[in-house]
């Protein structure tokens, strides 16, 4: 979330657009509805599928499943057209009025730069133009044909309503409705916020699902400010907290890049990852970047990383250039039997990934499994799953009992960044110990046997720091966050230009906030984002349980510790005007009282942008200190494009020639099979959770409670179709794609309707993907058997929410 | 008597979300039982002896008008004129100084006229242990000071507990605020109950919720003119018999309410 949870009960309108709100996030619900209550806020719900969240919203407005872009492309088109844009946020907080490269082109839906063979861009094109200075061009009258704002016009003044409504199968009222209501809050006063969650990430297009929002928040001035944002509702798996640890494959803790291959020295990766601004006016924060990645290296080797050895650089392992790592591509590998040992630490791929029957087939080629868990889950169980002879399997598996959240003490970040300290509420039963204390057992035993048998590269493993055990042995999680936070490694004097104020900390001090940290080896933080999260002298700020709210907005600044250093919303020097004067004095985040900023903890101390000489742009962590509407770190393209899902009721794109995402990576392993646009397949499916399970259900479906609430896989079906097919309600039906099948109960509902698509009916159906075989036996099994091996082209999030299949009553 | 209690449940800000189904059972320490998909959200498809409360699920398309999703979370009205009172020969239900109706499950002998007395169709038995079960709106939370366990569970405001008049007062104020067909449901019958709805559709919409709920006159004839006359009389077993006969009529309590198969969306 830009913003954060309370926060939403500021908004004017809400958009709850690729989001179940109020069955998966059903305690922030309540913000939403409050919003409602104090500002009559409008509540909108677009999805394919009319849900309890859509029973709460003021309307519900269904749109085909993976058609998000087309609908969102419309509505730039429509803010654009009418005038409906906050001007002087969009020239002087975004790059519209930037000028683009003259080689950059886009052709029947490609961009420049396409190789069609590697389904890859070379991005030398997607490019802003610069004066001699350095310093990118702008016109701020957004008049030149070649700026930002005319390019970005232009692109989406070919998302007309009737093309719109003929690909999302929303209609022209709908759409109308929708785009004049939430347009209405481009003005200083008002806010409109988007939530989405999964059903925009689970797409082929899912990262360009959520730019097409942000630009559209940009137009209207709703970045930065109190009310408005772009909030990914994420959830109790606490995705926020590992996504900012790293758990993808192309990241180190903090948003840092994996180093790659190509980058064999500490030099050359941080040339490659440090951004250089010559704007005086650009903070660019990520200037930085040396800072926040040496103190990292110095967090994984302490006083064994040092300047002549590249601070540790060489020791970590490089990915391969451009080839990409995901859960899919690890099963692929798998599959391919070039996967020997997999650790499955709290989770069940067996059920929760894509093409499940072929993750099951490729565990089967594994030398050995080892589980971390909870419960025992299909995963673990492949070797007697359905259709497996137990004897022709080789693979040895363990299963090492975990304790579960509440039977350990740590930290738990929400979706507003806020980590906060949970405390141990009970002893976790008979063997089960924390993952981490796993972690550090096995760890040791590796070291141990390193340090005596010796082994290939020892040198990381030999010199890693790892002493992260109480006095009784045991993981102190208390130690791995102060790590995390990072410390002061000799006596430094920090030097505060703006303040003209000296502080010195002693070596073995905590460092208070970010920047403190130094790229010269004299400090040390696990990742830099949560540096601050204790003080110096160590108060642990999570545990911060203070209900003060000086500003009125719910920012709750005592209440635990939000990162970056405590800011509730970011780029919030954005709800400014350029002399720091709030564009809404009703919901004043923050303001300049002259020498400095008053309300939230400001993005960074200096001026507002008038002012000159001291003056910075807005938004610091890009490199041109403003909101990129034209966006080009996205490997399709700087401007979102409507592509269809791999696997579609249509053998055209109505918008160009390019049917699929054109950088997305194709499969082709013999179980990847797909079936576009076919008679066999004829019915859109998407999946989803419900309020009553927990993601795969590997823990909610041995809780005998919510198993009575939803106690089957079933599939929702329209009763249109349900006519169409003979199928009665509660009756059981089989459901295939061409990957496999499932069968479960038919649970016919008026809240699926038909959609009208390029002069044909389009049905959809859905199924939750909470069930498995293992438990309850007579519950049915993953739907994931029928979901496709694709995934979204910048991060490989698999696209679970729009491909084809057919019903049959079984 | 201490504090009227009314609870209100304001269906215009439930979203279904099963919390207050599945904190009745954890606080009051009820099984989950094995039940199967039948084609709707609302598992138990019914009140059951486990299941106190229960959210039941409605797609209402009306003739005019956009397709509506209902919720409405069903139990124990606690009404003043409680017709399971009145019919309970042993004293196991009785009205607490909360205003709400209560059991006493040592004291329950089965008998299950308040089954078939109770207009909201709320009482369950369960013949395992030859007793019936309902919501007591947590009586033993309300001494201590706490809110029924659904109404803590609540995570949008649906659920609200208070004094009886303020509660009454409030779901007035959201039904004007609501405008259209909204309305309050509970304090215009058998007394006032003791829970109270505000409805965003006319009661008539919601199945399985009456009109006009009221004691039923068999009961009105036994408790307020038989019972006493047969205190009075030796033939206090004739009117025994005629008063089984007349409060059975043609409805007998289903015996296996365990697993109840009723179907329907």
């Amino acid at each position: 979330m830009t913003n954060h949870y309370c926060d939403i009960k500021n908004s004017d309108c809400i958009l709850i657009m690729g989001s179940n709100a109020a069955e998966h996030h059903p305690i922030a619900f309540k913000w939403i509805l409050r919003a409602r209550e104090l500002n009559g806020a409008k509540i909108i719900h677009v999805d394919p599928r009319y849900t309890r969240t859509s029973a709460r919203c003021d309307y519900h407005v269904p749109l085909r499943s993976g058609t998000d872009i087309a609908f969102l492309g419309g509505m730039i088109h429509y803010i654009i057209e009418n005038n409906k844009y906050f001007k002087d946020y969009v020239v002087n907080y975004t790059n519209a009025p930037f000028i683009v490269g003259p080689d950059f082109n886009f052709q029947d839906g490609l961009f420049s730069g396409y190789d069609p063979e590697k389904r890859k861009y070379n991005k030398d094109t997607w490019v802003l133009e610069k004066d001699d200075a350095g310093i990118p061009k702008r016109d701020m009258t957004l008049s030149d044909p070649r700026c930002v704002f005319q390019m970005l016009k232009a692109h989406y003044s070919r998302y007309t309503l009737d093309k719109v409504s003929s690909i999302t199968g929303v209609s022209k009222e709908n759409l109308l409705k929708v785009y004049s209501e939430y347009s209405a809050t481009g003005v200083p006063d008002k806010a409109g916020t988007e939530c989405y969650a999964l059903g925009w990430t689970h797409h082929t297009v899912g990262s360009q699902n959520i730019r097409t929002m942000a630009i559209i928040q940009l137009l209207l001035g709703n970045m930065g400010i109190a009310g408005g944002g772009i909030n990914a509702l994420r959830g109790e798996p606490n995705v926020q907290g590992s996504t900012d640890h790293c758990i993808l494959y192309g990241n180190l803790p903090g948003y840092l890049k994996m180093h790659v291959a190509s980058l064999d020295t500490l030099e050359k990766y941080l040339h490659k990852y440090t951004p250089e601004s010559k704007d005086p006016q650009s903070a660019n924060y990520y200037s930085n970047y040396p800072k926040f990645h040496v103190s990292f290296l110095k967090s994984m080797f302490d006083d064994k990383a040092t300047a002549e050895n590249e601070f540790g650089y060489p020791w970590l392992p490089k990915l391969d250039d451009g080839v990409a790592y995901s859960l899919m591509h690890l099963f692929d590998k798998m599959y391919e039997g070039k996967v020997k040992g997999l650790f499955s630490v709290a989770n069940d791929p067996a059920v929760s990934s894509p093409n499940a029957g072929k993750v099951r087939k490729a565990l089967e080629k594994l030398d050995w499994l080892v589980g971390e868990n909870i419960f025992n889950n299909e995963t673990y169980e492949f070797w007697r799953g359905p259709g497996v002879d137990p004897k022709k399997i080789k693979t040895e598996v363990f299963l090492l009992p975990a304790s579960a959240t509440m039977e350990k003490e740590g930290s738990q970040s929400n979706s507003g960044r806020w980590v906060q300290w949970k405390y141990k509420a009970a002893e976790a039963p008979g063997d089960a110990i924390p993952v981490g204390e796993m972690t550090l057992k096995i760890m040791d035993a590796v070291k141990e046997l390193y340090a005596k048998e010796g082994g290939v590269h020892p040198e990381p493993i030999l010199n890693l720091k790892w002493d992260y055990t109480d006095s009784k042995g045991r993981f102190d999680a208390l130690k791995v966050s102060k790590q995390i936070n990072g410390y002061f490694l000799q006596d430094t004097v920090i030097e505060d230009k703006a303040k003209g104020t000296t502080t010195t900390f002693k070596k073995g001090q905590l460092v208070p906030t970010f920047g403190n940290l130094q790229a010269d080896g004299s400090t040390s933080s696990g990742n830099w984002i949560m540096a601050g999260s204790f003080t110096a002298d160590g108060e642990n700020k999570m545990m911060k349980r203070g209900k003060e709210d000086p500003t009125g907005l719910g920012l709750f600044p005592n209440w635990s510790f939000a990162w970056p250093v405590n800011r509730r919303v970011i780029y919030n020097r954005a709800s400014c005007d350029i002399y720091g004067k709030p564009y809404n004095p009703k919901r004043k985040l923050l303001e300049w009282v002259g020498d400095k900023w008053v309300g939230d903890v400001p993005d960074g101390p200096w001026p507002p942008m008038a002012d000159k000489e001291k003056g910075k742009y807005p938004f610091i962590m890009k490199t041109d200190g403003v909101g990129a509407l034209f966006g080009p770190g996205m490997v399709e393209g700087p401007f979102p494009e409507h592509y269809e899902p791999l696997e579609g009721p249509l053998t055209k794109n109505p918008m160009s020639s390019q049917l699929i995402n054109p950088a997305i990576e194709i499969f082709k392993g013999e179980l990847d099979k797909v079936a576009n646009a076919s008679e066999k397949y004829p019915y859109v499916c998407t999946t989803y959770s419900c309020t009553e399970h927990w993601c795969s259900g590997a823990l909610t479906r041995w809780q005998a409670w919510l198993l009575e609430a939803m106690p089957e896989l079933y599939i929702e079906i329209g009763d249109l179709l349900a006519k169409e097919k003979g199928i009665q309600n509660g009756q059981r039906v089989k459901v295939s794609s061409i990957r496999g099948s499932v069968e479960c109960v038919a649970m016919v509902t008026k809240r699926f309707t038909p959609f009208q698509v390029e002069g044909k009916t389009v049905h959809q159906v859905g199924l939750p993907f909470n069930y498995g075989w293992l438990f309850p036996k007579d519950g049915g099994d993953s739907t994931n058997l029928l979901t496709p091996t694709v995934g979204d082209a910048n991060t490989f999030c698999p696209e679970y929410k729009a491909f084809m299949v057919n019903v049959e009553r079984a | 008597m201490k504090t009227e209690f009314v609870k209100l449940i304001d269906t215009t800000l439930c979203t279904a979300c099963r919390g207050c189904q599945v904190a009745c059972k954890q606080w009051n320490e009820m099984p989950g039982l094995r039940t199967k998909q039948w084609g709707s959200y609302q598992n138990p498809p019914d009140l059951q002896w486990n299941t106190w409360t229960l959210i039941r699920f409605q797609e209402y398309a009306p003739k005019e008008g956009d397709f509506k999703w209902l919720f409405r979370k069903d139990g124990c009205m606690h009404c003043t004129d409680a017709a399971c009172v009145k019919v309970c020969p042993s004293g196991a239900l009785y009205h607490t100084e909360y205003g709400t109706v209560g059991l006493h499950h040592e004291k329950c002998i089965g008998c299950k006229y308040c089954i078939s007395a109770c207009p909201f169709d709320v009482p369950r038995y369960d013949r395992a242990t030859d007793k019936v079960y309902k919501c007591d709106l947590c009586y033993t939370r309300l001494q201590g000071d706490q809110q029924p366990a659904c109404v803590k569970s609540c995570p949008t405001g649906a659920l609200t507990i208070g004094p009886k008049d303020a509660m009454i007062k409030k779901a007035y104020a959201r039904v004007k605020e609501l405008g259209g067909d909204a309305n309050v449901y509970g304090d215009k019958f058998v007394g006032g109950t003791h829970v109270i709805y505000v409805l965003g559709e006319k009661a008539e919409v919601y199945e399985g919720l009456p009109k006009n709920p009221s004691v039923p006159v068999t009961t009105v004839l036994w408790k307020d003119i038989l019972k006493p006359l047969s205190l009075l009389a030796a033939g206090g077993v004739v009117a025994g018999s005629f008063l089984h006969y007349i409060i059975h009529g043609p409805k007998l309590p289903d015996e296996d309410q365990g697993q109840d198969t009723k179907g329907g969306e």
